[in-house]
């Protein structure tokens, strides 16, 4: 059996092979033999041991009074070892402290009810009362149908927090994930001082279905990925997961150090 | 009535459109075009105008009501380049220290190609961030369909009405059958369960009022009027807060445990 320390380093080994191959650059990193979760985000990005996550004692919330969806929630939250499609806490990132929030699209793909957004809002909070950066990695389907308008108006509420903590001076890095759509592409996700996203994501407002639908006719190639919006002007920057912690390292550097 | 009568009603084509409600409310309406960035979209109609002899803006989606008309204003969805020229208009309101008066009345923002190339997410986004901040005073009036963020990236404000047969909504009931129980056809139970009548929404706290529709433009007026005076009072930075915490706190009945404490830093 391979330890932890040889299995990084075998990682790196493969990142080393395809910045040398930059054709098969994507595939690996996009479908990887495990799905890359919260945890392996939180390992790459956070300085080890310094991730303290938020514990919040939420209600259950159900609106619309749904039927299945508690039970849905419930199951999933052993699966997957959080409460929603969220998880928020403090880090150090090279040394610099930040709040950052990982969402987690193995939760009913990510799709925004009020306890999501209210963990952003609060993420946000936090960061605007410590003055810290506060850092994103969005991923998600959308609005969570099964809470209805409540879901909806979350998008108005987290913008609203988050214009709040722009204003008061503080820094959002906004990382868009695969797949970052409706809703939460709509508000929070789109919000950022800095906009990054990963290589390939898909990225938009409407889902390439029902845009296919509405038009009548099939999507190009790489429509709403990430390069595309790179080259409409909607992205600062491209980043891959092995070079993810080192940039955003150095962006926290460049708004720390005093102009 | 059930509530997919009510959606039938709300997306009535003989329904009043925002070209009558400028009509039959406001005087000396000056229309305004464009997103000053290249585009101009005929789904978002709107400009400045006299309300009861003060200055306002006024804007809205704009639904036609023959074919023609329909592909003029794209049946009221929204491109990236409608929310621009929205916020364009809004943001000049606030320096002429003008209150909003927007109407909503929209399928949803519009799906399509050029849209999502021009940022269709990323207009709706800065609209609701910009809205939530702006120091005027900014009343809503949901007039029929108020679908998605399409409808809500004209509608936060300080004051949020629904006429009695309108809709507001996640996304309509078929949407919403087709994704949660892959079948379109579903739509009527659909509606039943979305809770997007104005009594609903009125209980949920998402909206402030619900507007009869029998003397209609009587009872929309006199809603402006009192929403115009209850703010009247307040100061630039006292409007912009009360529209964030309206919007930051609408949900803590749900969320009662967590809205206000302190988080614990593990």
């Amino acid at each position: 059996m391979t330890s932890i320390v040889d299995r990084r380093k075998n990682k790196f080994n493969r990142y080393k092979d395809l910045r040398e191959n930059p054709t098969e650059l994507l595939e690996p990193l996009i479908k990887p033999v495990k799905e890359y979760d919260v945890e392996d985000r939180i390992r790459d990005i956070a300085d080890e041991g310094t991730f303290k996550e938020f514990k919040f004692e939420f209600p259950e919330t159900n609106p619309l009074e749904f039927e299945g969806y508690v039970d849905k929630k419930e199951s999933l939250r052993s699966e997957v070892n959080s409460h929603d499609a969220i998880v928020a806490g403090t880090c150090k990132i090279d040394g610099y402290k930040a709040v950052l929030a990982i969402m987690n699209k193995k939760f009913m793909m990510a799709s925004m009810g009020m306890e999501l957004g209210e963990t952003v809002c609060k993420a946000a909070e936090y960061a605007m009362a410590h003055r810290l950066p506060l850092i994103i990695f969005c991923a998600s389907g959308g609005a969570r149908m099964q809470e209805g308008i409540m879901s909806l108006m979350q998008m108005a509420k987290t913008s609203a927090v988050i214009e709040k903590f722009k204003e008061a001076g503080g820094l959002y890095i906004s990382v868009l994930t695969h797949p970052t759509t409706g809703g939460v592409s709509a508000s929070f996700a789109t919000l950022g001082d800095i906009t990054l996203a990963e290589p390939k994501a898909l990225i938009g407002f409407a889902g390439p279905r029902v845009i296919e639908q509405t038009i009548g006719q099939k999507l190009p190639e790489g429509f709403q990925r990430a390069e595309f919006l790179e080259e409409h002007g909607f992205i600062d920057a491209i980043v891959r997961r092995d070079e993810m912690k080192s940039v955003l390292g150095r962006l926290l550097k460049l708004h720390c150090v005093k102009a | 009535m059930s509530a997919i009568e009510k959606v039938m009603i709300a997306r009535d084509i003989n329904r009043p459109k925002i070209t009558d409600y400028i009509d039959n409310l406001f005087t000396d309406f000056f229309e305004q075009k464009g997103d000053f960035l290249g585009k101009e979209d005929g789904s978002i109609y709107g400009g400045i105008a006299l309300f009861h002899g003060k200055p306002v803006t006024v804007l809205g989606h704009r639904k036609g009501r023959t074919a023609e008309e329909n592909v003029a204003c794209n049946f009221g969805m929204p491109g990236p380049e409608g929310y621009r020229k929205a916020l364009r208009m809004m943001k000049q309101a606030e320096k002429f220290h003008r209150p909003i008066i927007t109407f909503v009345d929209t399928p949803g923002a519009y799906p399509g190609l050029e849209a999502e190339m021009y940022g269709q997410a990323w207009a709706i986004a800065d609209n609701l961030a910009k809205m939530s901040a702006l120091k005027v005073p900014v009343i809503t009036i949901v007039t029929g369909e108020g679908s998605s963020g399409g409808a809500l990236g004209i509608a936060v404000a300080n004051k949020v009405y629904m006429l009695e047969n309108a809709i507001y909504s996640v996304l309509s009931p078929e949407g919403f059958a087709s994704i949660l129980w892959h079948d379109s056809t579903k739509r009527d139970e659909a509606a039943e369960v979305m809770k997007l009548t104005a009594q609903d929404l009125y209980d949920l706290n998402v909206i402030d009022g619900i507007i009869p529709e029998m003397d209609l433009y009587k009872a929309i007026d006199k809603h402006i009027v009192n929403a115009l005076e209850d703010l009247a009072d307040l100061s630039d930075e006292q409007l912009k807060q009360d529209r964030f915490e309206k919007f930051r706190f609408f949900d803590e009945e749900f969320l009662k445990n967590t809205a206000k404490t302190r988080m614990e830093v593990v």
